[in-house]
């Protein structure tokens, strides 16, 4: 048994006398009725927060969350009960539910089994462990000292720590048994400076599926600080944003959110196997400017969007998504692959054991160029420079997707002239990417501080991309 | 089944239990709050059942206090060892904590020591077959209404009831049921190479005051046929209509800017704004928390502290900010019942409809759906992606798309010209249309 396995075992089974065997007649309610795919999804996890305000950190919250998910697809029907009381009552009784969408017949099947374990992609750890409630509080007091010191505007400081920890037990309808456990942590900065009556804020963060000793290595956390400062003193000289069509270089890393907006998500297999996505049935075309190969990759060690196996217990892969400016493929869970004939990419995930699974992305990102941001930088007369950038959103049908920037700067002659206040960019998302006519060689991923919301589920996720020049998206400025 | 009373017992004394335990453990105040909700959700698409899924969610969460120290933790199993966890969780928590001043619970005299009841709980007999034909109803309504609606993300319906407790070592110890409802519908709509989707819901605390199934799709339908033929506008600065249903939106940033978690941060654009002129003399805003069956109602805030009809803004003015406890000792004001959050806040409405606005507003933008989350709270800076109708002479020309439209929050409630009576009742904010002096539209000249 899988090192993994076997703590799930010990963490979410054997509390509440539970053996892998009475998941095995769960399984055997579930296919008294003859479906496509059905599993059962345990999950045990205990999440925690420290914030530091005002020069102190006043508070902290610790939650601890379990509980299972059964769920039965025939076809495009979906059956799926939940509870967070973890016995072998309820999880029999949720089997009769979500078979319920089901109606006829019974179908063969198989006693389940430990199956193969993936790669492992990060440690087995709890976070939460990793640093003494001493050393937490500490951290916090200290980089808000920093932040202090590093500008006597700055008026006010707050600082975020959290981390979780996760066990999850996945078996599927084929009678295979898988565990993973996923640390993730997370540090975030956010100052507020004022000068001469004008008050701006600055943000910056990260983490990843590690444990808190990642922010003390190579002065990450300090890292953040200077990043958060460094925004709220640029902001402080901003002027009005220009309002039009104009020409735009994207900075690199987190500024990669526009490629989850505007392309990612409308290649996500649920949308397309309905046809409601901008994107439908237009694999093999041309949808980006030849310059543009796009990935969604769920095995990159350690980052905030990796999984060792999705929520479906399928590993996760590389997926090319756009390669040479051509649209190659959706991504997909086990249901709409089934759909559509095709395999699960590994990309499944839920928010928790309470919802059901939809094909999501992981760490999506734009490979390399040629070009170094400063000779993109160069190569515009007249335009922006958004060198950073808040949330985003989409809507995939029309595929009309915005992010607002929280940095960014005028370009005159080539050159960086003054910084300009954030503005909202709005495209369309097949058409954006035709219109990237320099591509850098600087591709860096975000720092680890993505969540990506979809009916109603957060998941982490990662974005990426080298510096972009693209030849023409408006932008949402006040300055006619 | 349990009786609901009997459920509530149930968490009462789960609540009762481990303030119990926090005293035990040397908490010198503790509060805990525990809710238990149950539902159905029901999905329909293109005729046929889409999904089934049964929910059910309990979860318990405590706040210990030692001292000036603070410490909080939850967990959704209520065995008695994970209870013993999470008080334990809460106490190391709050050993390590900084000490502020400001922290505790809130005076004894604040509490709703005796609870109005609002008429909030109204349990629907429905069983998935019916709640099934219904969503195919309102789907069916939605897909027959015209031949360019081609497709659906379906229609879904939800019905959710449950419980809420919340205690404190004042000796406040309250719950009270609740439920709520509701219905929508998403569908597709094509024009050549073109596609728009849009959406309609309802919403009620007592199903009976559901919109029909055939009303919901049919709204969804006129709502998505009508966005086809979009196209973006050239830059230019206009006057702008934002229809009531994200009018509200206008409002919740405003409530944002006045809550005393941001005004003490710093981190408003309206500091220091309690008696000032935020708006024009026409507008007036209050909260009324006791409204019966409303969407918004609670007899309490989060901490307990009775909650009470009043102005927020009265001839344009600020009259109140929107605290909790401890935001309020911050700003060294009191409590105004809003831990957690408002409860229905209400726009007075004005004398013209939604028509007479745009007749009145003669060339212009209505605005019927916002994107992206570009408002700086911090500044007032405000610039979205917006999806509406051209105006001019007085009627809608044509379908918008790909602008974002921009200002700052101050001069856009400063410079309000109109408030519509044509409210929308479905939230927690309640406002008719809003129609603003010239903002900021940015488009593009380029194909289409």
């Amino acid at each position: 048994m899988t090192e993994a396995l076997s703590l799930a075992r010990r963490i979410l089974l054997e509390p509440y006398g539970l053996e892998f065997s009475h998941l095995d007649q769960v399984l055997g309610r579930i296919l008294t009725t003859p479906v496509d795919l059905a599993d059962i999804y345990l999950q045990f996890s205990r999440f925690e927060s420290w914030v530091l305000e005002d020069g102190i950190v006043k508070e902290g919250a610790h939650s601890l969350e379990q509980g299972f998910g059964v769920r039965a697809v025939c076809g495009d029907k979906t059956g799926f009960a939940y509870s967070d009381v973890i016995e072998f009552a309820a999880l029999m009784e949720a089997a009769s539910k979500a078979r319920a969408i089901a109606r006829h017949a019974t179908s063969a099947r198989e006693a389940i089994a430990a199956s193969a374990s993936p790669r492992q992609l990060y440690p087995y750890v709890d976070p939460l462990q990793s640093l003494s409630a001493e050393d937490k509080v500490d951290l916090l007091c200290r980089l808000d000292k920093i932040a202090r010191q590093s500008d006597p505007r700055v008026e006010q400081v707050i600082v975020s720590l959290a981390g979780s920890f996760e066990v999850i037990l996945i078996v599927t309808q084929d009678g295979a048994l898988q565990a993973d456990v996923r640390p993730l942590v997370r540090l975030n900065v956010n100052v507020i400076m004022t000068h001469r009556g004008r008050r701006e804020q600055g943000s910056a963060g990260g983490g990843g599926r590690t444990d808190y000793q990642f922010f003390l290595e190579n002065q990450r956390a300090e890292g953040y600080v200077a990043e958060a400062v460094h925004q709220a003193q640029v902001n402080l000289e901003a002027a009005p944003a220009p309002a039009g069509t104009l020409t735009v270089v994207l900075g690199s890393g987190w500024p990669g959110v526009l490629l989850h907006e505007a392309i990612g998500h409308g290649l996500e297999g649920d949308f397309n196997r309905k046809g409601t996505s901008a994107f439908s049935g237009r694999i093999g075309e041309k949808v980006a400017s030849s310059l543009c190969t796009v990935v969604d990759d769920g095995t990159l060690p350690g980052q905030r969007g990796s999984l060792n196996l999705d929520d479906e217990g399928t590993p996760t892969q590389r997926t090319v998504l756009i390669e040479g400016g051509i649209l190659k493929n959706y991504m997909q869970d086990r249901m709409n692959a089934h759909l559509m004939g095709t395999l699960s990419t590994g990309n499944g995930r839920r928010e928790s054991y309470a919802y059901p699974p939809l094909p999501r992305m992981t760490n999506t990102y734009l490979l390399p160029g040629e070009y170094s941001p400063e000779e993109i930088i160069a190569s515009v007369d007249k335009g922006l420079y958004a060198k950073n950038f808040g949330g985003g959103q989409v809507d995939i049908t029309s595929g009309k997707f915005v992010f607002s920037a929280c940095e960014a700067y005028w370009i005159e002659n080539g050159r960086i002239a003054y910084p300009v206040k954030g503005a909202t960019l709005i495209g369309n998302g097949p058409e954006v990417l035709t219109r990237v006519s320099m591509v850098g060689n600087d591709l860096c991923l975000d720092p680890g501080v993505g969540t990506c919301g979809k009916e109603g589920q957060s998941v982490p996720v990662g974005v990426g991309q080298p510096t972009l020049r693209v030849d023409g998206l408006t932008v949402g400025g006040t300055l006619t | 089944m349990e009786s609901i009373a009997a459920k509530l017992a149930m968490l009462q004394d789960q609540v009762a239990r481990v303030l119990a335990l926090a005293k035990k453990r040397g908490a010198s105040a503790a509060e805990a709050g525990a809710h238990l909700d149950e539902g159905l959700s029901v999905s329909a698409r293109l005729g046929e059942a889409e999904s089934i899924e049964y929910h059910r969610d309990q979860k318990l969460a405590i706040t210990v206090y030692m001292g000036q120290r603070k410490g909080s933790a939850s967990t959704s199993d209520l065995s008695p060892t994970s209870l013993e966890e999470t008080v334990e969780a809460a106490c190391a928590i709050a050993r390590f904590a900084n000490e502020d001043r400001y922290a505790g619970l809130p005076d004894p005299e604040k509490l709703a020591w005796e609870p109005p009841d609002l008429d909030l709980y109204h349990p629907w007999e429905i069983d998935p077959d019916q709640a099934l034909e219904r969503a195919i109803e309102c789907e069916a309504e939605a897909l027959q209404f015209d031949p360019q609606i081609v497709n659906s993300e379906g229609a879904t319906l939800t019905s959710h009831h449950g419980i809420r407790v919340l205690g404190n070592t004042h000796g406040f110890l309250h719950g009270y049921p609740a439920s709520r409802h509701s219905l929508s519908c998403v569908v597709v709509g094509r024009r050549g190479e073109e596609m728009q989707r849009d959406h309609w819901y309802t919403v009620a605390r007592d199903s009976k005051e559901l919109e029909s199934p055939a009303c919901c799709g049919r709204k969804a339908a006129e709502r998505t046929i009508a966005r086809l033929g979009a196209r973006p506008l050239n830059t230019r600065t206009c006057p702008v209509i934002y229809a009531a249903e994200v009018a509200t939106s206008l409002i919740g940033h405003f409530l944002a800017a006045i809550r005393g978690g941001n005004l003490y941060r710093q981190a408003s654009f309206l500091l220091d704004s309690l008696e000032r002129q935020v708006f024009p003399e026409f507008v007036h805003i209050h909260e009324e928390p006791h409204l019966r069956k409303g969407l918004g109602s609670a007899p309490y805030d989060s901490e307990g502290v009775a909650t009470y009809p009043h102005d927020l803004v009265q001839n344009g003015k600020v009259k109140s900010y929107i605290l909790g406890t401890y935001s309020a000792r911050k700003l060294g004001l009191v409590t105004t019942g809003n831990a957690g959050g408002v409860h229905n806040v209400l726009v007075d409405p004005g004398p013209l409809d939604f028509q007479d606005l745009i007749r009145e507003m003669g060339t212009g933008l209505v605005v019927t759906e916002l994107i992206g989350h570009g408002v700086n709270l911090v500044t007032g800076d405000y610039s979205r992606g917006a999806v509406g109708f051209w105006v001019e002479n007085g009627e809608i020309q044509h379908p918008v798309e790909e602008i974002t439209i921009a200002a700052n929050l101050k001069k856009m409630f400063h410079e309000l010209l109109a408030i519509g009576r044509d409210v929308d009742r479905r939230g927690n904010i309640q406002t008719g249309s809003i129609w603003l002096s010239n903002m900021t539209v940015a488009g593009s000249p380029l194909k289409h």
